[in-house]
């Protein structure tokens, strides 16, 4: 475990984004450890859901948008030209704010990834959807219900099936941006407890406007201002001493 | 006593004027709505119990002679037959073409697709049927009559005319269709590692597919109710169209080239009208099909609120 943690799974230098002639992050260097729960925080329109998009190319899609600086993931650059996107984006999976379940079944959304990329024994695929709907801990909500619409269900289900259908494509890193701002506190807690859980095999990267769920369940924490990072650090050492003014001022409610 | 109470306004007044105004033209629209199908109707009927054709025949054969009036012998299946064939080619040589274009406009290139290609399908709309009947006429007939032989009028040059007009309809309805799949379809998908080939089957056209059928519906019900456009091109001899080249008629275009040829109140003039109920019935057929159709895929996605 000791030695699992010193890896990083993705490395980023002086990473800067342009949306046209406006810059949205500026020089920012990032490691992220494997197998860690890592929180980007700051205020609105800082960058961190910009840089969160940069990690799966998503960027790449918003037309306008520039994107300069080194992004390593497993050794290898992920804006090389020679990258295959869609492996790449299978393999860093990202849920959203809004959960965004398709208007299929729960069965179709889960194995949607994997019927993409061409599987279709129909066993293996309800494998994968009972192994993927069971980390995401909502097999048991939903098991008897795979053919119902995914629309029919709550909020939290929704998010927590399209956590599912990301688990299935079979990534390595999940980014997740605000994934429970538009949950209610229960289905939050549930949300959050799933990724207490999936940190043992995967690493995973969380935008939160919420600070006290960065301090419950990140282990590192980086604060974003003005699309520069402040301040990188171990999350009890952000919230217990952080070393920037900034930093401090943002924590403890001095804007934001 | 406090007045002001019971005291008329201005407000309530304009309040009163606009309900009156809002329900006469309800009234209106009801009426000539009702008066239509009464009228249409009743004449519509008038050949069956004044003339005694028998209805059966009327639907199953295919001579259509009004003239002798001891024995007339008339029927409506050969141009029914007629509208359905041209209808259905010029939807089958429409559609995919349509969907390419609507996808081109929503998804490949929204910049060209919406400041050039849009616009010009919508061009497309506006032009009078008779515009298309004309080009038809001048630049259609003549190359049919030197690729295939014979006169050029006939059914497939009727199906290509119509395949040109219901091509803005279907189009623009497609796009709409398309545009109406939230973004975040597509997002989810292209972050789960899906092609754009991928994003554009298995998400936009799935999700869309109940809407991309009413669009063919309407195209169907425009196709099926042109009149004048096929009566230019189509040679309008009443036969069963047995190829793509024989001159043929339709429900609308022996409307169109008999109507003023009538006398009221006899056969012929009756016959005719039995037409228009035909068609009717048909558009009323179309239009509870896009009901149907929509009210069914409303219905799957209202169970998400």
């Amino acid at each position: 475990m000791a030695n699992k943690q010193q890896q990083t799974e993705i490395t980023t230098r002086h990473v800067n984004v342009y949306y046209g002639a406006k810059q949205a992050l500026f020089d920012v260097n990032l490691a992220f450890p494997k197998y860690q729960l890592t929180a980007l925080i700051g205020p609105s329109g800082c960058g961190k859901s910009t840089f969160l998009r940069c990690l799966n190319r998503g960027n790449d899609l918003l037309g306008h948008t520039r994107v300069s600086g080194e992004f390593q993931f497993e050794g290898r650059d992920i804006y090389d030209q020679a990258v295959n996107v869609m492996q790449l984006r299978s393999q860093v999976g990202m849920v959203y704010q809004q959960p965004t379940p398709f208007p299929f079944s729960i069965f179709d959304n889960v194995s949607f990834s994997q019927r993409m990329s061409g599987e279709k024994n129909p066993h293996k695929l309800a494998a994968i959807v009972e192994k993927s709907l069971r980390q995401a801990a909502i097999w048991d909500e939903v098991k008897d219900n795979l053919q119902q619409s995914a629309l029919a269900l709550s909020g939290g289900q929704q998010q927590r099936v399209c956590l599912a259908s990301v688990l299935a494509a079979n990534p390595k890193v999940i980014l997740l941006d605000e994934p429970t701002s538009a949950l209610d506190p229960v289905a939050t807690a549930k949300v959050e407890e799933t990724l207490q859980q999936l940190k043992a095999n995967y690493t995973i990267i969380m935008v939160t406007h919420n600070m006290q769920q960065a301090s419950r369940i990140s282990d590192q924490v980086a604060f974003f201002l003005d699309g520069k990072l402040i301040e990188f650090n171990a999350t009890k050492k952000i919230f217990l001493h952080p070393q920037e003014q900034m930093t401090s001022d943002y924590l403890n409610g001095k804007f934001g | 006593m406090n007045k002001q109470l019971f005291n008329s306004s201005k407000e309530i007044r304009q309040d009163k004027l606009g309900r009156l105004l809002v329900y006469s033209a309800l009234t209106v629209v009801l009426v000539l709505a009702l008066a239509m199908l009464y009228f249409i109707f009743s004449k519509g009927i008038a050949t069956f119990t004044q003339n005694h054709i028998n209805f059966w025949d009327f639907l199953t054969r295919s001579n259509w002679n009004t003239d002798n009036l001891q024995k007339p012998d008339l029927g409506a299946w050969a141009l029914m037959v007629t509208s359905a064939e041209t209808t259905l080619l010029a939807v089958l040589v429409t559609t995919p073409l349509a969907l390419v274009i609507a996808i081109y406009i929503v998804v490949m290139s929204p910049k060209i697709g919406g400041r050039i290609v849009q616009p010009l399908t919508e061009l497309l709309l506006g032009i009078p049927s008779v515009v298309y009947g004309f080009v038809g006429l001048t630049l259609l007939i003549p190359f049919l009559r030197n690729w295939a032989g014979g006169t050029g009028f006939g059914v497939l040059a009727a199906s290509l005319v119509l395949a040109l007009m219901i091509l803005p309809t279907i189009t623009s309805l497609a796009v709409e269709a398309l545009n109406g799949v939230p973004q975040s379809y597509q997002t989810f998908a292209y972050s789960l590692g899906c092609t754009k080939w991928q994003v554009i089957v298995h998400v936009l056209l799935k999700i869309s597919a109940p809407n991309l059928l009413v669009a063919v519906i309407f195209g169907v019900a425009r196709a099926f109710g042109e009149a004048l456009a096929v009566q230019m091109v189509i040679g309008n001899t009443v036969q069963l169209p047995l190829g793509l080249f024989t001159p043929a008629a339709t429900l609308t275009s022996k409307l169109t080239t008999d109507m003023g040829n009538t006398i009221d109140d006899t056969l012929a003039s009756n016959a005719l009208w039995s037409l228009a109920l035909l068609l009717l019935v048909m558009s009323l057929i179309f239009n509870l099909l896009a009901k149907l159709v929509l009210r069914r895929s409303q219905s799957r996605e209202s169970i998400s609120r």
